[in-house]
């Protein structure tokens, strides 16, 4: 097909929403693996979880990003539980806590899903607002207003959680422990109190990134199976908990994979995000933005 | 006189252990994907197939034997299907056998049946029998070829004056093989592709894909795509639009065929041509009768409530052997496959010829326009005319509403 | 020596079963926890001796099976050229992943590991001449006498390929590589003090855990008489091959096979019993219950009862 100027702008700016979902749903691996280096695998699985939840109170008349606030507290007990159950049974042990954690968060995963098929069946499931199947025009570009809604939450995340995590004490306490665990100990925090915290608000992110991943398109339980790859990339390409970062790198992946689904093969579009993952990583490990 | 209650007594329970030898079960054995990504079709098709075991059952069994069915799940896996046939051959010792719902799971077992020389009745896959050429398969499906899944859609393009097409497809197995047979059709009918792209199926947003067909200003737009990409694509369509000029969308979007998508999609539905097995309107003989029955049994199994994609053509694989067994009066595979061949067989789906190749002779794939949706109602899928029967001829409602942006109204 | 002299019975047995039995069902799903077996200890080799996870056994498992499927489509290449085709090009792209990403913690191979099931997918999705996203059919030629046919063929080489698998990983345990792994999986900086090359340790191991994944699909095309890329880079592969030594215990050799062995024959029987997610749900509560309850397996939970009731 012809190539136009036009099209690649348009091209740039659904790449640009895209990257803002995916940034929104790597947030909170963004703090589980990149701060407190967690390998949490179970991340998307979690984030499945919370869009079901988000259906479920959606059945009810609430809007899903209200709903995937309205999550929070509950899935923030719910990190802490799990983070502490991690800690007992694989840090505090020591060695070879690697392999078996991933295992476990593998494991955890499987579950998760298993238990939302159980649950709620193989079908997929969608929930309704007043701006999902809308949109509005800018010339002759016309816009999904569910992506946009999906940015401004994602920027809205993005700049809570960087004021929170450098303005607040228990944020910098937070920033503190991942890079030396030690220190913070002479200081006399308790790191594990403090890294489990944190962990609970990376699990309260991931609801609403559910609301984000139900509100973008249908969800079904085993979706996350895709995300795995895909958030990992993006927190990795960032630069371990870098927030700015983990903005930027979901946008490179949005843009690229909507040029090539636009301009070129669409059929490589996940290999092409995919090798630039690899070859970050063969190239500069510490991501692009991490120092 | 005790001895002789005794005996008696023991004479009854001989007899009655004779008459079950004699009343052996006749054995069905098949999987059928109730997990993984077939498993939604899978489980609605399973629920037809068990109702016909019971109906036969109830009218005294085939050849005066019960109907037993034996039914694994293969999780959609084509790397189970091997081992649970064999399990069904060779260790439950079935007498007939059933294909799997769709080609990835039946694709597997064909050199098995081939080299056992065994009957398999097909269960909606495609071509599945192209390479092995196996004399004793027979297909449920009511297409036969590539071509034959989209006359409708081009004759329909042609009446509109249609000069150029934009093909849309996903990168799985089925949706390449349809997108294929309709690359074929659009060559034959001088057709011009002015966008042609395959997109991976974890694609996550249609927006940037839709707007590149926009910008090709095709006439025609044939999509082939699976249930979870069909309904994020009408979705895109829907907001991002895909011109003035198409006159025609549509084709092969697997998942609009199912009721959870059909209910949820609502309106955004009208104006899309799409194929399916059968629609309301389609007056075969039966079919209304077991659309009811089927119905209440859906409800209590929490599958597909209206189930008109695949459950009457699974039951339809019930009636084709309860046919050929009571005519022949024969289990034999050979025996059995020759009067597949060589019969018309009745159905609920109506009458069916078989090909050389296993294939009906004559394919009914319909293609349907749906108009006047209306949001939130399962009911009302059950009118006819809610999907105007475009093609084929013999079913017609109507023709075809064009543009597609004044279809959609 | 008695590991030799066991590896022989049972292909000896193998070779006997293919003969003798009739019922081939035995047959078709033996091979099915056969290829787990393989996928499991070949995982092991990395991820149990030296602590770096692999979740891409799909990708390696399915480029085995892509390479032997496109040799026999080319040149209707006999199956065990095939094999080792198959094992050659997955121990390549064993060493370029591990060249890539082995000097990187092992959290980061793990990613990049998923990373190239994707690539490896797409690329076969696009490659017309193996098929593409439509997949292939293929026809299996007649089986090598003195077997009946192909099935029973393709058990006995599964057979002789897991003891070939079993053997490497048994040598690697027991020989100074081995040594040097597991200094690397307790403590990288400490092995590398001590002088341990540890990045050439790592690579040959990921070297050859990729090759034994290879052989381990390599006759898939042929058990299927079919190739589709969808279910070849199927994550239940990857499932299956990190669970299992898990399950099994990793320290040993043995355990991977003990868990390969308990898992896919659990899941055999619960497809043709309870048949539903139970399936999945299955492996997701093991795995749990043995990294948190018994972090050596099944392997471990046996040293232990012994050395209680020996008391």
């Amino acid at each position: 097909m012809p190539f136009s100027f036009e099209l690649l702008l348009e091209a740039i700016v659904f790449g640009v929403l895209l990257g803002c979902f995916y940034a929104a749903v790597s947030i909170g691996l963004s703090v589980s693996f990149g701060l407190l280096d967690v390998p949490h695998v179970a991340h998307p699985a979690i984030m499945v979880f919370g869009a079901y939840c988000t259906w479920l109170l959606g059945r009810l008349g609430l809007d899903p990003v209200l709903a995937g606030v309205l999550l929070t507290p509950a899935f923030f007990l719910l990190g802490m539980a799990v983070y502490r159950f991690y800690y007992e049974v694989f840090e505090k042990r020591g060695s070879d806590a690697g392999v078996r954690g991933i295992a476990f968060f593998f494991g955890l995963a499987l579950i998760i899903e298993v238990g939302l098929i159980l649950a709620f069946g193989v079908d997929q499931r969608t929930v309704e607002a007043a701006y999902i199947g809308k949109s509005f025009s800018i010339g002759d570009m016309r816009i999904p207003m569910r992506t946009v809604v999906v940015t401004v939450v994602a920027l809205v995340l993005m700049t809570v959680l960087t004021l929170y995590l450098s303005r607040t004490f228990t944020g910098r306490a937070i920033k503190a422990v991942a890079q030396d665990e030690q220190a913070l100990r002479l200081m006399g925090a308790n790191p594990m109190r403090i890294k489990q915290w944190a962990f609970g608000i990376a699990t309260a992110v991931a609801a609403v990134a559910g609301a984000m991943l139900i509100i973008i398109g249908p969800v079904d339980p085993g979706m996350d199976r895709a995300y795995i790859g895909r958030t990992f990339s993006v927190v990795v390409l960032a630069g371990l908990g870098s927030m700015t970062g983990t903005i930027a790198a979901g946008l490179i992946l949005g843009i690229s994979e909507s040029i090539v689904l636009m301009q070129f093969g669409a059929s490589w579009a996940p290999a092409v995000s995919f090798s630039l993952l690899l070859i970050v990583l063969g190239i500069r490990p510490q991501g692009l933005f991490g120092r | 006189m005790k001895a002789l209650r005794w005996f008696a007594g023991m004479a009854a329970v001989f007899a009655m252990a004779g008459a079950a030898v004699a009343q052996q079960p006749i054995k069905i054995g098949m999987s059928m994907p109730q997990t993984g990504g077939l498993g939604a079709g899978g489980k609605a098709a399973l629920v037809a197939i068990r109702m016909w075991v019971e109906d036969v059952n109830a009218r005294g069994g085939l050849l005066g034997r019960k109907v037993e069915l034996t039914a694994y799940d293969d999780q959609s896996n084509p790397a189970m299907t091997p081992s649970l046939y064999t399990k069904l051959l060779d260790v439950d010792k079935v007498d007939l056998l059933i294909a799997p719902y769709a080609t990835v799971p039946t694709a597997p077992i064909m050199p098995l049946v081939k080299q056992r020389d065994l009957l398999l009745m097909g269960n909606f896959s495609f071509q599945v029998n192209h390479t092995v050429k196996h004399d004793k398969w027979f297909n449920n499906a009511p297409w036969n070829n590539a071509a034959s899944w989209f006359e409708g859609f081009f004759q329909a393009g042609q009446k509109a004056g249609a000069k150029t097409i934009a093909f849309l497809a996903a990168d799985q197995e089925f949706a390449q093989n349809l997108a294929n047979g309709a690359k074929e059709l659009a060559k034959k009918g001088g057709l011009k592709t002015v966008y042609e792209q395959n997109y991976p199926p974890t694609t996550t947003d249609f927006s940037s894909l839709i707007r590149a067909v926009r910008a090709s200003k095709p006439d025609l737009v044939f999509v082939a795509s699976y249930p979870n990409d069909s309904v994020a694509i009408v979705r895109a369509v829907n907001e991002i639009g895909v011109g003035e000029g198409v006159k025609i969308f549509g084709g092969g979007m697997v998942g609009l065929q199912f009721t959870p998508i059909m209910e949820s999609l609502g309106s955004l539905l009208n104006g899309i041509v799409n194929y399916n097995s059968y629609v309301p309107g389609m007056n075969y003989p039966g079919i209304e009768d077991f659309l009811q029955r089927y119905a209440k049994k859906a409800a209590a199994e929490k599958v597909d409530p209206l189930g008109f994609y695949l459950p009457p053509f699974n039951y339809a694989i019930g009636q084709m052997i309860e046919q050929a067994v009571t005519a022949t009066k024969s289990l034999d595979h050979k025996v059995l496959a020759d009067y597949l061949h060589k019969n018309e067989m009745k159905t609920i789906v109506g009458p069916i010829r078989y090909g050389a190749d296993g294939e009906w002779a004559n394919p009914r794939v319909v293609m349907g326009q749906f108009r006047g949706i209306a949001d939130k109602n399962v009911e009302q899928f059950r009118q006819p005319g809610k999907q105007v029967i475009l093609y084929p001829e013999a079913y017609k409602t109507g023709d075809v509403v064009v543009p597609f942006e004044k279809a959609r109204k | 020596m008695k590991f030799w002299i066991s590896a022989a019975i049972v292909l000896a047995a193998a070779v006997a079963a293919a003969v003798t039995v009739k019922n081939e069902y035995f047959f078709f799903a033996g091979y099915t926890v056969l290829v787990f077996v393989t996928l499991a200890t070949a995982w092991n080799i990395l991820g149990g001796y030296a602590g770096y996870v692999n979740f891409g056994t799909p990708a390696f498992f399915g480029l085995g099976a892509y390479t032997a499927a496109v040799l026999f489509k080319a040149f209707a290449m006999p199956l065990v050229l095939q094999i080792l085709a198959a094992g050659v090009m997955s121990g390549l792209l064993g060493l370029a992943a591990g060249v890539l990403t082995l000097r990187l913690r092992g959290i980061f191979f793990a990613i990049a590991t998923i990373a190239l099931v994707v690539i490896m997918e797409t690329l076969f999705i696009n490659w017309r001449f193996a098929g593409g996203a439509t997949g292939l059919q293929l026809l299996r030629p007649p089986p090598m006498p003195p077997f009946e046919s192909y099935i029973k063929m393709l058990f006995v080489l599964a057979v002789a390929i897991a003891i070939v698998a079993v053997a490497v990983a048994r040598w690697i345990e027991q020989s100074w590589i081995g040594r040097g792994l597991r200094a690397i999986r307790d403590s990288e900086e400490a092995a590398e003090c001590t002088g341990v090359p540890t990045l050439r340790l790592k690579l040959f191991a990921c070297t050859v855990s990729g090759a034994l994944m290879g052989t381990a699909g390599a006759c898939m095309p042929m058990y299927l008489s079919f190739i589709e890329p969808a279910s070849t880079f199927n994550l239940n592969y990857a499932i299956g091959a990190l669970a299992s030594p898990m399950i099994g215990g990793t320290a040993h050799y043995l355990g991977p096979v003990i868990g390969a062995l308990i898992l896919s024959t659990l899941q055999q029987v619960v497809s043709v019993t309870i048949s539903s997610e139970m399936n999945v749900l299955v492996v997701g509560v093991l795995l749990v219950f043995f990294v948190v309850a018994a972090p050596e397996g099944v392997l471990g939970l046996f040293k232990k009862w012994f050395r209680t009731s020996s008391k």
